[in-house]
């Protein structure tokens, strides 16, 4: 559908040749955005309805109610992927859990998972690499998120978490929401922030596309593969290293990432790149410093960053 | 009246700073709206996501900018 509206603007209403580059790059580039921008809207109106019906503050009632019989980590970094990330809430989200008398490693669980599978990412990956490549996103991103979180939660961590925080944690406060609007106000409360969400990340999308569209055009296929191939052991950490300033400009990022793989970069290495852009992310990093000691941040940025790579290598054996 | 607007300073907390006292404008309300950015006073309001609106004591929104016609509804004396 969106391919042949592309058709039609590029080579029917303007008249450009099919077979020059440039008409091509143009040809990409607005197929890719008309495609992106609808899911993107579908995807940020989709998970504004999941939130109004499971709100954290329900979220955290199921986990520490214990019926959940093991299963804690799961449900939890399940959760923090259909959660909209923003670095600003995580403290609160943080103190929250603990208050609800939830286990550190659990809270870690939603943590990891939060930023590293979003809404915006999974748009971004559905349009740009199809429905096969979002699901292994999504599940290693959960994946990561309850392993790992089951895995700092045996280190008794307990005593790097700023003490000021369990003097919180330890009042026990009922959560409070406020009343819930009524569904109607909310319909149009989470149409007006999934078009917030898409104000926000436009330009930069629409940069990456552009920039994507310039090296689908123009780069001939294979030139990356001299810098970053399969054979090159350090492309992987190189690539996560590489990704961690880059948190800002997540969503111009991806498809960028598209256009690289297209033109012959392992996904493996690419996935691990994407990963560590969004889920290692330096703003949530200094909000974080205001509740965890710096070994305590260290221990948990440096475990995400090794799963990752240890991701990026697994990714680029079996693809 | 005594609002607070719960946040650390994110731009969804000026924008409900902003949309409050606006409400508060058109309203005509005698009301004193303070914010609060410490962080342990924030969260010993029991709240899991920001912003958050406090009205004389009252915990009224969390974790959304609602629009200032929602706002005039909510602030509206009984």
């Amino acid at each position: 559908m969106w391919e042949a509206l592309a058709d039609a603007l590029v080579y029917g209403l303007l008249g450009l040749d099919p077979a020059s580059h440039g008409s091509q790059a143009l040809h990409f580039f607005l197929y890719e955005t008309l495609k992106i921008g609808f899911l993107l809207l579908l995807v940020t109106h989709l998970m504004g309805v999941v939130n109004a019906y499971f709100p954290v503050e329900r979220v955290r009632r199921l986990i520490a109610s214990g019926r959940l019989r093991g299963a804690e980590h799961l449900v939890a970094s399940g959760f923090g992927a259909v959660t909209p990330f923003c670095s600003c809430s995580s403290i609160p989200l943080f103190i929250g859990f603990l208050q609800g008398g939830i286990p550190l490693g659990v809270t870690f669980s939603f943590l990891i998972t939060s930023p590293l599978v979003n809404e915006v990412a999974l748009a971004l990956f559905l349009g740009l690499f199809g429905w096969k490549v979002t699901l292994v996103y999504a599940a290693s991103g959960i994946l990561l998120g309850t392993v790992l979180g089951w895995l700092l939660g045996r280190l008794k961590l307990e005593r790097y978490v700023e003490a000021w925080v369990w003097q919180i944690a330890a009042q026990r406060v009922e959560a409070a929401a406020g009343p819930r609007p009524a569904l109607r106000s909310q319909g149009a409360a989470i149409s007006r922030e999934a078009f917030g969400i898409m104000k926000k990340i436009g330009p930069y999308v629409l940069a990456g596309i552009g920039i994507g569209a310039f090296i689908h055009g123009y780069v001939p296929t294979g030139f990356f593969e001299a810098y970053i191939s399969e054979h090159n052991p350090l492309a992987v950490p190189l690539s996560v290293l590489l990704a961690v300033p880059m948190y800002a400009s997540a969503s111009g990022v991806i498809p960028i990432v598209q256009a690289l793989v297209a033109k012959g970069i392992p996904l493996g290495t690419a996935m691990a790149f994407m990963m560590g852009v969004v889920g290692l992310s330096l703003p949530e990093a200094m909000m974080l410093k205001k509740v965890m000691r710096v070994r305590l941040l260290g221990v948990f940025f440096g475990t995400v960053a090794l799963s990752i790579i240890l991701l990026g290598y697994t990714f680029n054996i079996i693809f | 009246m005594h609002i607070k607007i719960l946040g650390t300073g994110c731009a969804n907390c000026k924008r409900l700073e902003a949309h409050t006292r606006e409400a508060v404008a058109r309203l005509g309300l005698n009301a004193r709206i303070e914010k609060v950015e410490d962080l342990p006073d924030i969260m010993a309001y029991g709240i899991m996501s920001t912003p958050g609106l406090v009205v004389d004591e009252e915990v009224k929104l969390t974790g959304r900018v609602p629009s200032v016609r929602e706002l005039e509804r909510l602030l509206q004396p009984a």
